[in-house]
């Protein structure tokens, strides 16, 4: 972490140091209250979910039933192919063009890059009607294939976060390499992909979660329960067992782990991508 | 002997129409993406705003009608005008409310203190919490009778807590509310801004006597401009697409009495409940004309009040 910033070093006194402790942790107890009561609830008595005291008596029933009436696993391999379809997609096509971007220089591609800019700005909303009756005629509709195939045709906000990482990198190596008489693809494969790892981690990252987390497409697209991802699941099986709230608090604990332990484990990735959208 | 030289300058067009080509070849994907994805149905979609159009059938020219249909509702109070009053009011107290919370918690992460990587981290994570999880987390936090949020509230003597979703004065607030516990992406950005700010801005302020109150809102927040004017933006640009959130908590009707019925939802309930697609067209060309303009005219005006540069 970086010194630059901190307001005072030396002279920090006590009673300063007190006052931001104490916003902090009360802020962190807020913060950190629900989940506290998403874990509480679902390991209560279905007797106790009303009372307000911690339970008396922990149990898994609500995970047990839950996780019948819900069919996680089968949502979840939905949900994982979604999200590796999307991933390999997007890297992919979104490396290639940032390259052409950054790397080659070429007659109409800042007007290019600065059309991809704008249609950062466009609401989906504007989209969505043509798109599904685009889906439609294509005979789409209930498939995968809207929700997977315009992850292969690059995404604008990754396209940018790559082609910005890419004008830091020196081109030496690259240089070299067309001296050897490589082709500008095998540059990019060999020289320019190894180089972007650490940013090509974060489009990976961010697109596994946007998918996870993906809502309103799903909504659109898909009509069978057999074809639900999680996200689209869960918001089903709210509206239809909405009050029974042990079993959805359980549901819901499952499907938010495995995002904190991915979490955990990419941290660094994490904070560095959204710095990286911050950066000016 | 006559060596036939290249003429330099045919070279360098050679080389020329090489980029060309290979740059074409490598953005081939986002150019293909943007024809199909993007320019094609931005082009069909101001196309059926005109149009009374159900998918089902052919799109019918209908003129301006949809847009007349939208103006009468503006003017008669009806759902239209009360999902853009919904939208309005969400974003006028969840957009301003959630950068102060995020500056907040971004100055308080900025100060010497130990733990900051576990403070961070339990700020942050609630952003990463699938929203739909989140918003089914809230709806039970939000419970008027068993609630945590109301059980707290009787804890610390409210007889008569709100009845959040459950009533139509308060839940709005719910909604907002929620927003403010998803503040960790923009307390991040703002606080690498922070971490940039040269320390000698502070020791100077600080020779000359100001108040820790006092340097950061004459030194740190004129530097922090233009990232709050970003998060601004975005923020405005976020709350004019809310929509999992309200969909999940009120089972996709905007209940009670319409009053969680945000724009992109009622946009979403003509397009494929009522399959009023020309009007949800012309819905979705409105909300991006008032975006755009908003966004230039913010951006424009930035230099009264943002301060680029040293």
């Amino acid at each position: 972490m970086s010194e630059t910033g901190q307001s005072s070093r030396a002279r920090f006194s006590p009673i300063r140091k007190l006052i931001v402790y104490g916003v902090l942790v009360a802020l962190s107890i807020i913060f950190a209250a629900p989940f506290v009561w998403l874990v509480v609830t679902s390991l209560k008595p279905e007797r106790e979910i009303f009372s307000t005291s911690l339970p008396h008596r922990v149990v898994i029933t609500n995970y047990t039933k839950g996780l019948t009436l819900f069919p996680f696993l089968r949502y979840l391999d939905n949900t994982l192919f979604l999200c590796v379809v999307n991933v390999i997609g997007v890297v992919i096509s979104s490396s290639v063009v940032a390259y052409g971007l950054a790397r080659i220089p070429w007659r109409g591609r800042d007007v290019l890059f600065g059309i991809i800019l704008a249609t950062m700005m466009l609401p989906p909303q504007v989209t969505m009607v043509p798109l599904f009756a685009l889906f439609k005629w294509l005979g789409w509709i209930g498939s995968y294939l809207p929700l997977t195939v315009p992850a292969f045709f690059g995404n604008a906000f990754f396209i940018f976060l790559l082609r910005q990482f890419l004008m830091t990198i020196p081109e030496d190596l690259s240089d070299a390499a067309r001296l050897d008489g490589c082709s500008e693809f095998d540059i990019y494969r060999r020289v320019v992909i190894p180089l972007m790892r650490p940013a090509l981690a974060t489009v990976a990252l961010f697109t596994f979660l946007g998918t996870w987390n993906d809502f309103l497409n799903p909504l659109i697209y898909i009509f069978d329960d057999r074809y639900y991802t999680l996200s689209l699941g869960l918001a089903m099986f709210t509206s239809q067992y909405g009050s029974y709230w042990g079993q959805l608090m359980a549901v819901s604990t499952v499907m938010v782990v495995p995002v904190m332990i991915l979490f955990f484990l990419t941290q660094k990735t994490f904070i560095q991508g959204i710095t990286l959208t911050g950066m000016k | 002997m006559i060596q036939t030289q290249p003429h330099p300058s045919r070279h360098r067009s050679l080389r020329d129409r090489q980029h060309l080509i290979s740059g074409l070849l490598f953005t081939s994907p986002a150019i293909i993406g943007l024809l199909v994805f993007t320019a094609y149905p931005l082009g069909a979609s101001l196309y059926y705003s005109f149009c009374s159009y159900s998918v089902l059938q052919p799109p019918r020219w209908t003129g301006l009608a949809n847009y007349r249909l939208m103006a009468l509702d503006i003017a008669h109070h009806g759902l239209l005008f009360q999902s853009v009053y919904n939208t309005l009011y969400f974003a006028a107290w969840s957009v301003p409310l959630g950068i102060l919370v995020a500056y907040l918690l971004a100055i308080l992460l900025n100060q010497p203190v130990r733990g900051l990587a576990f403070f961070r981290t339990l700020f942050y994570i609630p952003s990463v919490v699938p929203v739909v999880a989140s918003s089914v987390l809230w709806l039970w936090l939000f419970n008027p009778q068993y609630g945590l949020i109301n059980i707290a509230l009787q804890h610390i003597g409210v007889g008569n807590p709100p009845g959040w979703l459950a009533d139509p004065a308060w839940s709005k607030p719910a909604l907002i509310l929620m927003s403010l516990w998803g503040v960790g992406n923009s307390t991040v950005i703002l606080l690498a801004g922070l971490q940039g700010v040269p320390a000698e801005y502070y020791e100077a302020a600080e020779l000359d006597g100001a108040s820790p109150w006092q340097r950061t809102i004459r030194i740190t927040t004129p530097l922090m401009s233009p990232y709050l004017l970003f998060l601004f933006v975005m923020g405005l640009i976020g709350a004019g697409q809310y929509f999992t959130q309200a969909w999940v908590m009120t089972n996709g009707t905007g209940s009670p009495a319409n009053s969680t019925l945000l724009y992109p939802m009622y946009l979403f309930q003509n397009a494929f409940q009522y399959f009023k697609m020309g009007y949800a067209c012309a819905m979705a060309w409105f909300l991006f004309i008032f975006v755009a303009i908003g966004t230039l005219l913010l951006f424009k005006t930035a230099a009264r009040y943002v301060t680029y540069g040293e």
